[in-house]
């Protein structure tokens, strides 16, 4: 298998999958958080009967129209090219993960595109309290389609629930309930969606703040600053707390990916947080140690600790992994050719599946698997300052939208907002900066977990599909022109409608 | 409560089978689509038409959407062989689905950059292809395709033509040196779900649309594509009656077994009384069509698409049958058993698939609620979200 690892091919898969990934994120936090803004907009509407809440509504429920239909664009091709690119995981992990997916389709896709019938289709169809209803489902509806794509990412972070069943060469699942509530995932869900939250709410503001600066539906557009206001300082102050609470997770299930974060060569006790530059010289002392275990003098590990080991503190280095991870990978052929021979190794082949049934063999040897196949220790860290500065730009990003948001409701309070022009053109610039802190959060989450496309287990030069890298740099090639294009189409059709304004809603006709 | 894991098996190739059954149902909005120019001549009537297809197109996509998802789940193998292995059929298959996506949505818009007639092309383009190269995909699954499963079950496909060699490789055969003919028979399969697709899309214009130009050209149609339809779908059936196809023997191995699919079809009378009630679903439908002029024939044909479909799939997986033969090495073919998740993740999802009857009954509910009065062009005109 190590011999045909051809490098080119892993790189242009990732970047595949990478660009389908980032684009399809693109889309898919104003959905999330948007369909939660316009419901609330429309709930008003129905117990108030005042147009202007229909108004606006319909309008941010046009921009979320286009949005949406780009994001379903981008989210099919995500699905399958966890095949098309990833086939041997999709073998070797397909027990696990392809249940969250299946559950996704049946609970989560229908209820989001039936209901979004209605809520475009059905004014004049249904009674109004069942086209909020179909609204209210429809935000739920996308919410939890996050949910199960979530679980499914969670898990590939920190893999659990499952044994190694040596006859399918496979990994199968023992606890549906450990995967679902796998605290990675729990995390991961929580943080995605509020920054969605977050997203969305900037992204009303923003587009509220051009209105105001034009002197043009100023109550439509002070109506909306203050719903959006609201939901995204409760988001933002939420996302915050998740975050939090994904970085102490991480601590212990991807030391590495912490390190890398935080730039830290080498461990000690009172870890300081770098603020520069990875390993720099500018540090805040012991915050990267509260950060990790809520306690200043807390010791954190470093990616010097993490390949070499460090027995102090229970560390195992990478060489010691990788011969165990050896020691597993040789087991399984001696399975798989003891169970060739015939009769004569039948008892052999039964006693190696025995000991992959061991407690002790999944713990000490399987569970270090992915280590077997990787030669140079080196290639275990993944890149550190890709991981280290959108770390950085994510949670300044992150702290920046609670501030905006707390100024942004009180100057409603205050009713200066209008007359505060920097204020409105940094909200609409603050739009592209929420687009920043999501894509930057999922580099951290990615990258900073190379080489792994499960945590361990699988590095990402067995996971691919081996086929011809020129294969997969030419539809690279194909859906970066593809989904730029449709970016472009996007971005220019919302343009126009934010410029019609929300009395042409729809503006077709 | 869900019993053996055989039975496991059997109930998820059901499932898996039904999706894709409802599926090919649901491409109505692809048939519907490439008649566009046909049914539709002025400005106006292809707004229409383009509405009246634009409320349910997601249901075909999230249709599709759920049967990949499914396929993953309850049978990763399948989907770790077939979607990595025939790498250009699937994601031929996704570039004519993605630009469906946003064709509804940006056509009309002002600014969409690219012009309403190229998100029509889109809409034809999806149509088309994305149907005729399913339909060859599918016939995969009953005249193989070019791959070995190595000791990791891990797949390696013996073409560059990764999966297009099922459509466009008239070269020989690999292994017995003969021509292969079964490009011919994918092939078939794929045009008669087609021309199947536009008679549906024809017969939910005559039963949605309230335009009397339009409906009278749908129904004209609807006889000129249930030719080609007849025939190849004809061909497709007889052919199959007839070729050797892929049974696994009393040791779990793979052999040739002359006339398989046909024993299949006799051996399972349940499973040819639904091929036979499909069929006649269809041409009823079809015939009230044309000889009564009713409008109600997408629910015969409709109808009839799923039960023939379904008993297609059943044809392929049950019945001690390889679904996903493999035309290079017998032995890495799979089944229904070797491409299983394993019993505890059949048994969990399978308690999520009672939730199945509720999705389908909202689904049901919407769709009499949005279709109570038939589509005219005010209703259209007047919808500020009109596509």
């Amino acid at each position: 298998m190590l011999e045909t690892i051809d490098l080119s091919l892993v790189n242009w898969s990732r970047a595949q999958f990478a660009l389908t990934a980032m684009y399809h994120w693109v889309f898919v936090p104003l959905t999330l958080g948007l369909t939660f803004i316009i419901a609330f907009m429309e709930t008003m509407y129905v117990r108030t009967g005042e147009p202007e809440w229909k108004k606006m509504t319909k309008f941010w429920m046009t921009l979320f129209g286009i949005n949406f239909a780009v994001g379903v664009a981008t989210g099919i091709i995500l699905e399958f090219e966890f095949g098309t690119n990833w086939s041997n995981y999709s073998w070797f992990v397909g027990d696990i993960f392809g249940a969250p997916l299946a559950i996704e389709g049946v609970l989560a896709f229908f209820m989001e595109s039936t209901f979004i019938a209605i809520m475009f289709f059905g004014w004049n169809k249904v009674s109004k309290g069942v086209h909020l209803l179909a609204t209210w489902l429809t935000a739920v509806g996308a919410n939890l389609s996050a949910l199960w794509i979530l679980v499914a990412n969670g898990w590939m972070q920190n893999p659990t629930g499952m044994h190694f069943n040596p006859e399918t060469a496979r990994n199968e699942m023992h606890s549906f309930g450990e995967v679902l509530f796998n605290p990675v995932a729990v995390d991961k869900f929580l943080h995605s969606i509020s920054s969605g939250f977050v997203l969305s709410a900037v992204f009303v503001i923003g587009v509220s703040a051009w209105y105001l600066l034009k002197g043009r539906e100023t109550v439509f557009a002070r109506k909306s600053i203050a719903v959006a206001a609201v939901f995204g300082l409760l988001s933002s102050l939420f996302l915050a707390f998740t975050g939090d609470s994904s970085t102490r997770t991480i601590v212990t299930t991807q030391p590495m990916k912490f390190a890398a974060a935080e730039g830290l060569y080498d461990g000690k006790e009172g870890a300081g947080l770098e603020l520069i530059a990875p390993g720099g010289a500018i540090e805040i002392p012991g915050v990267a140690s509260f950060l990790a275990k809520w306690s200043f003098s807390a010791y954190v590990p470093g990616i010097n600790d993490l390949l070499n080991g460090d027995p102090e503190h229970g560390i195992m280095g990478a060489k010691e992994k990788i011969e165990r991870g050896k020691v597993a990978i040789r087991r399984l052929k001696d399975f798989q050719v003891a169970r060739a021979s015939a009769a004569a190794g039948k008892a052999e082949a039964d006693a190696i599946k025995a000991e992959f049934a061991s407690k002790e063999f999944q713990q000490e040897y399987f569970r270090y698997y992915g280590y077997g196949f990787i030669d140079d220790p080196e290639f275990l860290v993944p890149p550190v300052g890709l991981t280290f500065y959108s770390f950085r730009l994510m949670v300044g990003l992150g702290f920046y939208f609670i501030v905006f948001f707390a100024l942004t409701l009180l100057f409603l309070l205050k009713k200066t907002l209008t007359r505060r022009r920097k204020f409105l053109k940094l909200a609409i610039w603050s739009i592209p900066l929420a687009y920043i802190a999501g894509q930057a959060g999922w580099i951290v989450a990615e990258v900073g977990r190379q080489p792994w496309a499960i945590q361990d287990l699988l590095p990402t030069t067995v996971a691919v599909t081996k086929i011809d890298a020129a294969s997969v740099q030419f539809t690279f090639f194909l859906f970066l022109v593809i989904f730029t294009t449709l970016l472009i189409a996007e971005l220019r059709i919302l343009f126009r409608q934010i410029k019609l304004g929300p009395k042409n809603e729809g503006g077709t006709k | 409560m869900f019993g053996s894991y055989e039975f496991l098996q059997h109930y998820w190739w059901i499932i898996v089978s039904l999706l894709g059954a409802l599926f090919v149902f649901l491409t109505f909005v692809q048939g519907g689509q490439t008649l566009l120019y046909q049914v539709a001549r002025t400005d106006t009537e292809r707004d229409l038409v383009v509405n009246v297809l634009g409320r349910k197109w997601e249901f075909t996509f999230t249709t599709l959407v759920t049967f990949g998802g499914a396929f993953f789940a309850a049978f990763p193998l399948f989907y770790s062989t077939s979607f990595g292995g025939a790498y250009w059929v699937w994601l031929s298959v996704l570039l004519f689905f993605v630009i469906q996506a946003v064709a509804y949505e940006f056509r009309r818009k002002p600014a969409n950059l690219l012009g309403a007639r190229t998100y029509e092309m889109f809409l034809l383009l999806n149509g088309a292809l994305g149907t005729i190269l399913i339909g060859v995909a599918v016939g995969t699954f009953f005249n193989g395709a070019m791959f070995k499963l190595d000791e990791m079950n891990h797949v390696i496909w013996q073409t560059n033509l990764r999966g297009l060699e099922a459509a466009l490789d008239f070269k020989r055969d690999a292994v017995n040196h003969e021509l292969i003919p079964d490009n011919i028979h994918n092939i078939a399969l794929g045009l008669a779900i087609f021309f199947l697709a536009r008679i549906l899309g024809a017969l939910y214009f005559i039963n949605t649309v309230d335009d009397d130009e339009i409906e009278r050209r749908s129904r004209k149609q609807v006889l000129y594509n249930a030719v080609p339809f007849l025939i190849f779908f004809l061909f497709f059936v007889i052919r199959l009656m007839l070729i050797e196809g892929f049974a696994v023997n009393d040791s779990g191995g793979i052999e040739n077994e002359p006339y398989k699919y046909w024993h299949n079809l006799v051996q399972m009378p349940l499973v040819a009384l639904l091929f036979t009630a499909g069929v006649t679903g269809v041409l009823w439908g079809i015939g009230i069509t044309w000889l009564r002029n009713s409008d109600k024939g997408i629910w015969f044909a409709g109808t009839g698409t799923i039960l023939v479909v379904f008993s297609v799939f059943l044809l392929a997986g049950f019945n001690n049958t390889a679904f996903y033969p493999s035309r290079f090495d017998l032995q890495s073919s799979l089944t229904l058993q070797k491409a299983a998740s394993s019993k505890f993740t059949l048994t969990t999802m399978s308690y999520v698939s009672l939730a199945i009857p509720f999705v389908l009954a909202y689904i049901w509910w919407f769709w009499k609620v949005m279709t109570r009065d038939k589509i005219t062009t005010e209703e259209i005109e007047d919808d500020p979200h009109a596509y």
